[in-house]
C-alpha cells in the first residue's frame, strides 16, 4: 500500500513535465518572469509543426523562439512587446489567435453571422408556422356547418 | 420572398462548393507560411565566418550595392537536401553567373568546413549561424530556404525547401528574372 501511494506521487509530481518541451536550460531563475514566458509561449505558434504552440513543441525553431522570448523578457519588454517581436519576424501566423483586422473579418464575424441567420431564419419560419396555425382555426360559418353536419350523422345513426 | 427562401439552399450549396473546390487546389500548400519578409527591407544581421573556413562573413550590407539581385542560402551540412540543392546552386553560380550568399544555420563548423571541402563552394560570403538568431531575424522555418534580395536590399522572393526538380528550379528561375526586371514598387 505504502510502494503504491509512492508510486502515486511519483506519478503527479512528474505531471506538470509531460506536458511541454521545455528543457530545464532554458528555464528562467525568475519564476514570475518564467510564468510570463509560458504565457506568452502557448500563444506563439511552432512555425514548423504547425498548430502546436512552441511551449509544447520540441522543434529546434520552437527551442530558439523561446529562448529568444525568455530573453527579450529578461530585456525588460512587455508581454505584448515580445509577441510583436516576433510577429514582425514571422507574420500574423505565428499567432495561435488571430487579429481582428480587415483580413480577418470573415474570420472573426462568420460565427456571428451565421448564428443571427440561423437565428433569423428560425424566428421567420416558426411565425409562418403559428400564422398558419391560426389560420387553420375554422370560421363560425364552418363551426357551424360541422355542427350541422354532426347533428344529421347522429340522425342517421339512431 | 417564397421564391428568394427556396433558392437559398442552392445558393449556400454554391458557396461551400466554391470553398471546397478552392480546397482542392492541388496547388494550394496549406503548410505555406507567408513571408513577412517579401517586400521588406533585408533584415539586420550580421555573422562571422566560419571558424577554419577561407571565405569572409556575411551581414546585410554584404547584399547591397550589387546591381543584380543576389540569392541569399540557408544551408547546414546536417541538412540532407541541401545536398542536392547545393549542385542547382552551383550551377546558377557557374552558368548564370548569380552572385550567391550563404548562411550556415546552426551547424558545427568543422562539418561545415569538410561539406564544402568535399563539395565545392558556390558562396561568395558564409556567414556562420551558430545559435539561429539569423536564422529568426530572416522568418526561417527550416533549412534550406533561399532568398532573392534586390540590389538595394529589399527581399523579393523566398523559397521554402530545396531547390531541387525541374518543377522548382523553373519556378525559382522565374522569380529571379521577374527579380531582374524588378525596379522598386511592388514585385
Amino acid at each position: 500500500m505504502k510502494w503504491i501511494s509512492l508510486a502515486a506521487a511519483i506519478m503527479l509530481a512528474a505531471l506538470p513535465f509531460t506536458a511541454h518541451a521545455v528543457e530545464p536550460d532554458e528555464i528562467l531563475d525568475d519564476p514570475a518572469l518564467e510564468a510570463r514566458a509560458r504565457e506568452i509561449s502557448k500563444d506563439l505558434r511552432c512555425v514548423v509543426c504547425q498548430n502546436q504552440d512552441i511551449d509544447s513543441s520540441n522543434a529546434g525553431v520552437a527551442r530558439d523562439l523561446r529562448l529568444l522570448v525568455r530573453e527579450r523578457l529578461v530585456a525588460g519588454d512587455t508581454d505584448a512587446e515580445v509577441i510583436e517581436f516576433v510577429r514582425a519576424r514571422y507574420g500574423d501566423f505565428v499567432l495561435l489567435k488571430p487579429p481582428f483586422k480587415p483580413g480577418t473579418y470573415a474570420l472573426w464575424l462568420a460565427p456571428a453571422v451565421l448564428f443571427l441567420f440561423g437565428a433569423g431564419t428560425a424566428i421567420v419560419v416558426l411565425r409562418n408556422n403559428r400564422k398558419r396555425l391560426v389560420a387553420a382555426k375554422l370560421s363560425d360559418e364552418d363551426e357551424r356547418m360541422v355542427a350541422e353536419i354532426l347533428a344529421t350523422e347522429k340522425g342517421d345513426k339512431s | 420572398m417564397k421564391r428568394a427562401v427556396a433558392a437559398l439552399p442552392i445558393l449556400i450549396a454554391l458557396v461551400f462548393g466554391a470553398f471546397f473546390l478552392w480546397g482542392l487546389n492541388p496547388d494550394r500548400d496549406p503548410n505555406a507560411i507567408p513571408s513577412v519578409l517579401i517586400t521588406q527591407s533585408a533584415p539586420d544581421f550580421d555573422l562571422p565566418a566560419i571558424e577554419g573556413v577561407d571565405v569572409p562573413g556575411l551581414s546585410r550590407r554584404d547584399l547591397t550595392g550589387s546591381a543584380e539581385p543576389v540569392l541569399v542560402n540557408v544551408f547546414a551540412s546536417w541538412c540532407v537536401p541541401c545536398r542536392a540543392e547545393h549542385a542547382v546552386l552551383t550551377r546558377m553560380v557557374e552558368r548564370d553567373g548569380v552572385r550567391l550568399f550563404g548562411i550556415n544555420y546552426k551547424d558545427k563548423p568543422e562539418d561545415a568546413r569538410a561539406w564544402l571541402e568535399n563539395l565545392g563552394n558556390p558562396y561568395e560570403r558564409i556567414g556562420s549561424d551558430l545559435n539561429g538568431r539569423a536564422g529568426i531575424e530572416w522568418g526561417i522555418s527550416g533549412v534550406p530556404e533561399t532568398f532573392i534580395v534586390a540590389g538595394d536590399g529589399t527581399v523579393l522572393y523566398r523559397y521554402v525547401g530545396p531547390v531541387v526538380g525541374a518543377e522548382a528550379e523553373e519556378k525559382f528561375a522565374t522569380a529571379l528574372a521577374q527579380a531582374r526586371t524588378w525596379k522598386g514598387g511592388n514585385p
